[in-house]
């Protein structure tokens, strides 16, 4: 099937599949930073940590494309800093794209990774403690493990999210072939196009396989680790 | 030396809890549940805070609320043996062994995986996963990992109270073997008073948050306190003795206990072994006379000590029987005034009935008879 798709449709198909999995390699480590400060702290900020990880799933994807776009715009402080300091410039580029795909899923990473924490035995981590565990030690040789099945669970959810990201990437990253036109993206366009409806059939196609291939490996993952933690 | 004075507010619940126990040993917090017990053994181990006081283990402070010492859990080194077990669903039977063992500091090594594995039988289960194991099987490898961990001392949260009665088996016998043949001071949690008759040396009793009672256990058993606890049914001197004769063809040994000796009926035991038995107070009868012509095989000679209030009309009569042993009886108060029975007066003591709880704690004799492990 790969080989008789356009070259412009595998360019799509790449990105799509490149961006959603460098958003979510990027964000896990934040993702479960703040998911465990979260779920564990009882620091007075949670509540506002809490609803600015949490906005993204009730904002227009647009607005947060055209808020990421005010604030790290080349003009912008932010932007000028990355520009001069990193040489990183994210508005209309590929950066740009995986950021903004990495902020629409991150509440996803983050509840996932929460409701993990949350079913972790507390038992089983004092026990550790007894045994001559410090917290770190715990975290990675106890918490950690256990949480696993969340973790993936939430990375598979973000990852899939992400392919589908529109509003947020087209407004800060725009539509730009071969480096920010992503599956969604080539199918708007495609359908603005006249005479294209045969191919957006073919782009939305190419989506649902994606999406079906995507939740059969999660759920094959999901038995493996299952029976590795013996339930 | 386990010195502890503690004092916490917790969930609506307030403890208070003070006690000295020798070590090595084996402490039994006997109460009935909710009365504080884990709370105890959880502030000892150092998952819970007190809220003021002071513990110490053999002249280390683990915490004193005063001096600001609080020695976090992790560094206590300090086994913890709990009631589901909590092992690593993660990880397999060996790692969860080892899982102390590689956080123990290498120069308290005192004992290795060989030698738990042979203690416990675990060979057979290394290769299993937890999910796989029965109950049982699960708390000796709990206790093995505790064991691993090198720790000053041993606690365990009623590690049997979640098995029946044939699991049980599976696990006291090891439990006793361990008391027996290492020096690692142990404390334990428990509601059964089988459990306290088979493992303690000592015990402290606890009743509503406070620790009411504590000493050795034959002292303890003469307690009043302790009816309250174990029901008016199951009240009676515990008291260790020495088997001085066997009859092998019998069945029967004789067993030493202050001035007098006891038939007992008895497998598998031998001559020096020390021997623990359970005298029901129910099941003692008092004379002021010697009596004659009786079915009741076992007598001992005495002298009343004091007397206690019993449930109903019932006394419950203290009596010395030499070398500082003492036995309780139940009499009415009718047969008391009857017989004017007064502190000071000699007695004969009549025993209907005698069960041999379990053995004897030596830590020296490692002669005694051990029980049949292989299962």
């Amino acid at each position: 099937m790969l080989h008789s798709l356009t070259p412009a449709e595998l360019d799509a198909l790449r990105l799509s599949l490149v961006i959603a999995l460098r958003s979510v390699a990027f964000s896990l480590p934040l993702a479960v930073l703040v998911g465990y400060l979260l779920a564990r702290s009882r620091f007075p900020g949670t509540l506002a940590l809490d609803a600015l990880v949490h906005l993204p799933l009730v904002l227009p994807p647009v607005a947060v494309g055209y808020l990421l776009l005010v604030g790290l715009d080349s003009r912008s402080a932010a932007g000028s800093w990355l520009q001069a300091h990193f040489g990183v410039e994210l508005p209309f580029t590929e950066g740009g794209a995986t950021l903004a795909t990495a902020v629409m899923t991150f509440p996803l990473l983050v509840r996932a990774i929460r409701l993990a924490l949350d079913s972790v035995d507390r038992g089983l981590e004092a026990a550790a403690r007894t045994l001559g565990a410090g917290p770190l030690d715990r975290f990675v040789s106890i918490t950690l493990p256990l949480m696993l099945p969340g973790i993936l669970a939430g990375l598979l959810t973000a990852f899939a999210a992400g392919l589908g990201q529109f509003g947020a990437v087209i407004t800060f990253a725009a539509n730009v072939p071969g480096v920010t036109r992503t599956l969604p993206l080539a199918l708007y366009t495609a359908i603005q196009e006249p005479g294209g409806e045969a191919a957006a059939m073919r782009l939305a196609v190419l989506s649902i396989a994606l999406g079906l291939v995507g939740l059969v490996l999660a759920e094959l993952l999901a038995r493996r680790v299952y029976r590795l933690l013996g339930r | 030396m386990l010195r502890l004075s503690v004092f916490k507010r917790w969930q609506g619940f307030k403890l208070r809890a003070q006690l000295e126990a020798p070590t090595p040993g084996v402490v039994a917090l006997f109460g009935r549940s909710g009365c504080g017990k884990t709370t105890v053994i959880n502030i000892i181990s150092g998952l819970l805070q007190p809220d003021e006081g002071r513990v110490e283990l053999d002249k280390v402070v683990l915490t004193d609320t005063r001096e600001r010492i609080r020695i976090p859990a992790e560094r206590r080194r300090i086994g913890y043996v709990f009631q589901d077990a909590r092992l690593f669903p993660h990880l397999g039977v060996l790692a969860n062994l080892r899982y102390g063992l590689r956080r123990a500091p290498r120069e308290s090594r005192a004992i290795g995986l060989d030698e738990v594995l042979a203690l416990l039988g675990l060979e057979p289960l290394l290769r299993h996963r937890p999910y796989q194991l029965s109950g049982g099987e699960r708390q000796r490898v709990a206790l093995g990992r505790a064991l691993l961990s090198q720790p000053r001392l041993l606690l365990l949260d009623e590690p049997l109270a979640a098995l029946d009665a044939a699991r049980r088996e599976e696990v006291l016998p090891y439990l006793e073997r361990l008391r027996d043949s290492l020096a690692i001071p142990m404390v334990f949690v428990s509601h059964q008073l089988e459990e306290v008759l088979r493992l303690a040396t000592h015990v402290a009793l606890m009743e509503a948050g406070e620790i009411v009672a504590s000493g050795a256990l034959s002292d303890i058993s003469l307690r009043p306190e302790l009816r309250a606890i174990v029901g008016s049914e199951a009240v009676g001197a515990v008291l260790d003795g020495e088997v001085t004769r066997l009859d092998v063809a019998g069945g029967m040994a004789d067993v030493q206990l202050g001035g007098g000796v006891l038939h007992v009926s008895l497998q598998d035991a031998r001559v020096g072994a020390r021997i623990r038995v359970q005298l029901l107070a129910r099941d003692i009868i008092l004379a002021t006379e010697q009596p004659r012509g009786l079915s009741v095989r076992n007598t001992l000679q005495g002298v009343i000590l004091e007397f206690a209030d019993d449930v109903g009309n019932a006394v419950l009569v203290k009596v010395d029987i030499g070398s500082g042993a003492a036995v309780l009886a139940r009499v009415t108060r009718r047969a008391m005034q009857d017989l004017a029975l007064h502190s000071g007066l000699p007695v004969w003591v009549l025993v209907k009935a005698v069960s041999a709880r379990g053995h004897a704690f030596a830590a020296v004799d490692r002669h005694r008879p051990t029980p049949d492990l292989t299962t």
